[in-house]
């Protein structure tokens, strides 16, 4: 355990005194911002409309209109930002060689990545709790569907850790920080839009191509339902992409 | 005590290293020499456990690297040749984080890092980034971060390639200083470190190991007959004529500067006073005489040049 803590530790010290971790978070805001703008532009313009149309008054709610949106966008900055966080996991390791370090001590492949892949999840999680005290503004305005906010805070932090462990797996496969960011994030838009091949599949495979699809599985969570099937396909993903890492990893003793 | 036994490790199809077997006992200064591509790096990263041999077994103090790798890896102390550090740590903080993962803690871990700093001569320099440090500081932060926790074995590859001299004689020291107290194994191609440093040479060329001895064994070995150098004053060619005139002398040849001759007899007894008698009978002045000794870099030569020949067709 102490060994996985200092691996997380030593990888937010680094991560914090590389200028990307500061670009992407930077980015990650003010787009997420913009978005959170942008969806309460268009409630308010809707809501001096409302006034004279009872029937679109009905409709009008700030969880459907402005957060539900909000975490849908959310995720899309995430897929861009975050293989820019975890391109550099293992990449940069193999490419200063510190990783005959890593390998050299006595540490467990298992822990090394428990601990790169923790630090990670923390950096998501920083990134999404400095998207709140947006949400704190509007409550100040309205009242919000609290529950319905951390179900859809819930769904986007598992994606992200999702889009993690695939991120650190790239990332292990070579030592071009570019190379394992261009592989993640192309995995894992096809992972986001797979689910539209099920329009011109079979119905065999539709519905698994649909169970693949990561934004079938978030929506469920922006609309504040959290069912265990999402959650579990989230966890899976992660494990799955930890796994493969690790037989990667190992793969060294072979192939030299 | 490592012992390695019938090692071979290939690379896709390339064969890297090929049986090879040795032994290295404990409190030993071992100097691993070879050219560049010999597989002195593969056999320390096998004995690191960073990888595995295709075939052959290593065991540090009776444990195989294959199936204790952990246990084996708290056992060494290891600096790879490239000395990859993260630049963007402190000293202190990259020592700290060295020192939990081998298993320090508290104020046993402030004060392992507190004693590999201060014998590396690193204590002024703990707060400072890394990559601030210029490229002798690297080195001794990465042989500091071997020396946590105090191991048994240290293995140094290639630790002074690409330092200035007075940083070269500055690590030797430092590496002089630990000899005494742990086994430390030493690759090079550098061949005054392994004369200044270690008590006996394993000397691979092209996979195998082909000669493993003390310094001074192997240039007795290869040394055949006594080789002695004179100065004289006197005309060159007929001093030359005369010395290798006489009997026992198997070759003369002239030397650095003019009127200096390397004289080679083949016999086992000392020629010397012959050759000095020789050249005052003659008439001429004998200004320096001394013994040649065959330096490492020739034993080195000799073998892999030896080894090259045999290996052709």
């Amino acid at each position: 355990m102490k060994g996985i803590y200092a691996v997380f530790k030593k990888e937010l010290s680094v991560t914090f005194a590389s200028p990307i971790f500061y670009a992407a978070t930077f980015i990650f805001l003010v787009v997420s911002g913009y978005f959170f703008y942008s969806n309460v532009a268009v409630f308010t313009v809707l809501s001096f409309q409302a006034r004279a149309n009872p029937f679109l008054a009905e409709k009008l709610n700030l969880s459907d209109m402005v957060v539900r949106p909000l975490f849908g966008q959310l995720s899309i900055i995430l897929l861009l930002m975050l293989p820019l966080i975890t391109m550099r996991s293992y990449a940069e390791e193999k490419k200063l060689g510190t990783i005959e370090l890593l390998f050299t001590y006595p540490i467990s492949d298992a822990a090394v990545l428990t601990g790169k892949y923790l630090a990670a999840v923390f950096i998501l999680l920083a990134m999404l709790v400095g998207t709140i005290p947006s949400l704190l503004l509007l409550e100040a305005f309205g009242n919000l569907d609290w529950g319905s906010i951390l179900s859809g805070y819930l769904g986007v932090f598992l994606m992200g850790a999702s889009f993690i462990s695939l991120g650190i797996f790239s990332s292990s496969l070579t030592e071009n920080q570019m190379v394992a960011a261009v592989l993640s994030f192309g995995a894992l838009l096809l992972f986001w839009l797979i689910g539209w091949a099920k329009l011109i599949a079979g119905p065999a495979a539709a519905p698994v191509l649909e169970h693949l699809s990561i934004i079938t599985h978030l929506d469920n969570f922006a609309k504040g339902l959290i069912d265990t099937r999402d959650a579990v396909f989230f966890l899976l993903f992660s494990l799955f992409w930890l796994f493969l890492t690790l037989r990667f990893l190992s793969s060294r003793f072979w192939r030299g | 005590m490592i012992v390695a036994r019938e090692l071979t490790k290939y690379y896709g199809l390339k064969q890297a290293i090929q049986d090879v077997s040795f032994q290295i006992n404990r409190g030993e200064v071992v100097g691993f020499l070879g050219p560049n591509g010999a597989g002195k790096t593969t056999i320390l990263r096998i004995m690191t456990c960073f990888m595995q041999p295709t075939s052959g077994a290593m065991l540090v103090d009776n444990l195989d690297c294959r199936s204790h790798s952990l246990e084996v890896r708290k056992k060494i102390g290891f600096l790879p040749e490239t000395v990859p550090l993260y630049t963007e740590l402190s000293v202190r903080s990259f020592l700290a984080f060295a020192g939990t993962i081998k298993g320090l803690r508290g104020k046993k871990l402030a004060s392992e890092v507190d004693r590999a700093t201060s014998l590396c001569g690193l204590s002024e320099h703990r707060g400072r980034l890394i990559k601030y440090l210029s490229k002798g500081l690297k080195q001794r932060v990465g042989i500091a971060q071997a020396l946590l926790n105090n191991p048994p074995i240290l293995i140094l590859d290639e630790p002074t390639t690409g330092l200035d001299p007075a940083q070269i004689v500055e690590v030797r020291n430092i590496i002089k200083e630990l000899g005494g107290q742990r086994t430390v194994l030493l690759s090079t191609h550098i061949l005054p470190e392994v004369s200044h440093l270690c008590q006996r040479v394993i000397i691979l060329n092209q996979g195998r190991v082909i000669a493993e001895d003390t310094p001074k064994n192997l240039t007795d070995k290869l040394q055949k007959g006594l080789r002695t150098v004179l100065l004289v004053d006197g005309p060159q060619d007929q001093v030359k004529a005369r010395l290798a005139s006489i009997e026992g002398i198997s070759k003369v040849e002239t030397f650095q500067r003019e009127g200096e001759f390397v004289v080679e007899s083949t016999q086992e007894e000392n020629l010397r006073p012959l050759l000095a008698k020789t050249v005052v009978e003659a008439g001429w002045g004998l200004k320096e005489m001394k013994a040649l000794d065959l330096s490492l870099e020739e034993v080195f030569v000799h073998l892999v040049t030896e080894e090259g020949k045999e290996a052709q067709p």
